[in-house]
């Protein structure tokens, strides 16, 4: 009886490793960034940007698979030549506590989509719609805004930050418990 | 019941024997390297298959042999331990024979793959990716040096260098006809010679597994005469076809304006993306999507309307393009020969 007993629990807590996390690699639906309204003015009611039509940001940014992906086209992307792996450059650091424009998902995602003023470009046309979400999820966790078992982990070349999924969370950051 | 059994035997048999043959099979060779190492599988096969023979004999022959009746059953035979210690070191001594021996053949086959490429005039660099392969002609003359993916052409009858490598994962390249396997690794470069002796189309395959679409990364070599060969390299060498007609034109604008451009190249156009294969010829080749889809205007379409559903997980993302310019951009690629 005991033994059973046993053998159930063992048995349940090895069918519990058998989740493993969803990778979406196809959009919910395939007509999303244009529909969706262009900003034409920097002046937001309550300073608090509209949510995009279609908000991924929830299912987004703990998402290892897409938080990888993300990583990838930063690079393929060539966001370094401004950004510099996070630290920047000609264009702002993406890894420190200021941000411009806001550092929730769906202000990054607003950020990549629409452009900024002084250089940012626009890649609404460029960059489906997912892709972006990635980018964005990718650019927060720069900061140590990912969950560090979601974050991607060393590069496989050059070192010039630790890794995402090393950094420290930016919620305690220089905050004594 | 008999009858039929041993009909399904034969043309299973038969069937499996059919696959030996064809544009991908290490025992159909087609080239020195691959002649070199089907030779020598198959010695090996035959030469194992008899001492097994051997071995299982001499296993089973004390279970049937019927014991010699002894007059005297505790008599000890005096002569009995010396025969014995010649058999086992006469087979001893056969293996030791027929190991170094094999070793020998081994090694010296090595040495006739290594020799394949000791004058080889034409390297390629073949740049292992998730799921493609790119395929860079090298030359001294930086303008006879050609960029193009998953298709690679060579001279028949003469050797080639390929120098090997990849940029994300652990790849194999294997054309089974051709040569052996010989892995690209990320950071390093690895050297395989290949000849094809006659002209043809020869298969090959990623042979390291590398993630979800590892299945889906053929490639093919097609060696063809060397007159053949540099008219193909020259007319490679030239940047893209303008587009002819209305629809075309559309479609080069829209690949330019919309994500094709971020990651695609086309000789000649502002569009300069190298993560993804090379375009600027792309309806010269024989399949889409590294061997995955055969080249035709549909199946162009269905790969850029949905490459999540051919290919799932691979780096070719769904992009949102509605029915008039998913036509335009495919009747443009079309035209790219």
């Amino acid at each position: 009886m005991r033994l059973g007993l046993a053998t159930l629990v063992c048995v349940t807590l090895a069918l519990g490793a058998c989740q493993r996390e969803e990778r979406d690699t196809r959009p919910q639906s395939s007509l999303g960034s244009g529909e969706q309204p262009t900003p034409v003015t920097t002046l937001e009611p309550g300073g608090q940007r509209p949510s995009p039509s279609d908000n991924k940001a929830a299912s987004f940014e703990a998402n290892a698979f897409h938080l990888s992906e993300g990583k990838r086209l930063f690079g393929w992307f060539n966001c370094s030549g401004c950004h510099a792996n996070g630290g920047g450059g000609m264009g702002p650091a993406l890894m420190d506590e200021k941000w411009i424009y806001g550092s929730s998902m769906e202000s990054i995602h607003a950020t990549i989509r629409d452009g900024r003023p002084n250089g940012m470009p626009s890649f609404r046309e460029k960059i489906p719609d997912d892709q972006i979400w990635e980018l964005a999820a990718f650019v927060r966790s720069l900061g140590g805004n990912a969950p560090s078992s979601a974050a991607p982990s060393r590069n496989d070349d050059m070192m010039t930050h630790p890794s995402e999924n090393r950094m420290p969370d930016a919620a305690t950051l220089g905050k004594s418990p | 019941m008999k009858r039929i059994l041993s009909m399904a035997f034969a043309s299973a048999g038969a069937l499996s024997l059919q696959g030996c043959a064809g544009l991908q099979s290490a025992l159909d060779p087609k080239g020195p390297a691959a002649s070199e190492l089907a030779w020598l599988i198959w010695f090996f096969t035959g030469l194992c298959a008899v001492v097994w023979v051997l071995v299982m004999i001499a296993l089973a022959a004390p279970l049937t042999m019927r014991s010699r009746a002894q007059a005297e059953p505790l008599a000890i035979d005096p002569g009995a331990d010396g025969r014995k210690l010649r058999v086992v070191m006469t087979a001893v001594g056969v293996t030791a024979v027929i190991l170094v021996g094999l070793t020998l053949l081994s090694f010296f086959a090595n040495r006739t793959l290594a020799a394949i490429g000791s004058d080889a005039a034409l390297t390629i660099r073949v740049t292992g990716h998730q799921w493609w392969w790119e395929v860079r002609y090298e030359n001294a003359m930086p303008s006879r040096i050609l960029t193009t993916a998953n298709e690679i052409h060579i001279p028949s009858g003469e050797p080639v260098r390929l120098l090997l490598t990849s940029t994300d994962v652990i790849h194999s390249f294997w054309i089974p006809s051709l040569s052996g396997k010989l892995d690209l690794i990320p950071g390093h470069t690895n050297v395989l010679d290949i000849k094809a002796d006659k002209p043809g189309v020869y298969r090959g395959q990623c042979a390291e597994f590398c993630g979800v679409q590892h299945a889906n990364m053929g490639t093919f070599i097609i060696a063809e005469p060397r007159a053949k060969f540099d008219t193909w390299w020259n007319d490679q060498l030239r940047p893209a076809a303008d587009p002819t007609g209305d629809e075309a034109k559309a479609g080069e604008d829209l690949f330019q304006r919309r994500p094709c451009v971020m990651c695609h190249r086309i000789g000649g156009t502002p569009a300069g993306g190298t993560v993804a294969p090379d375009l600027t010829h792309i309806a010269s080749r024989q399949t889409l999507a590294a061997g995955t889809l055969t080249m035709s205007r549909g199946n162009l379409a269905a790969w850029i309307a949905d490459p999540q559903s051919i290919k799932p997980g691979s780096h070719m993302p769904v992009v949102e393009l509605n029915g008039d310019e998913l036509n335009a951009i495919v009747a443009y690629l079309e035209g790219l020969k």
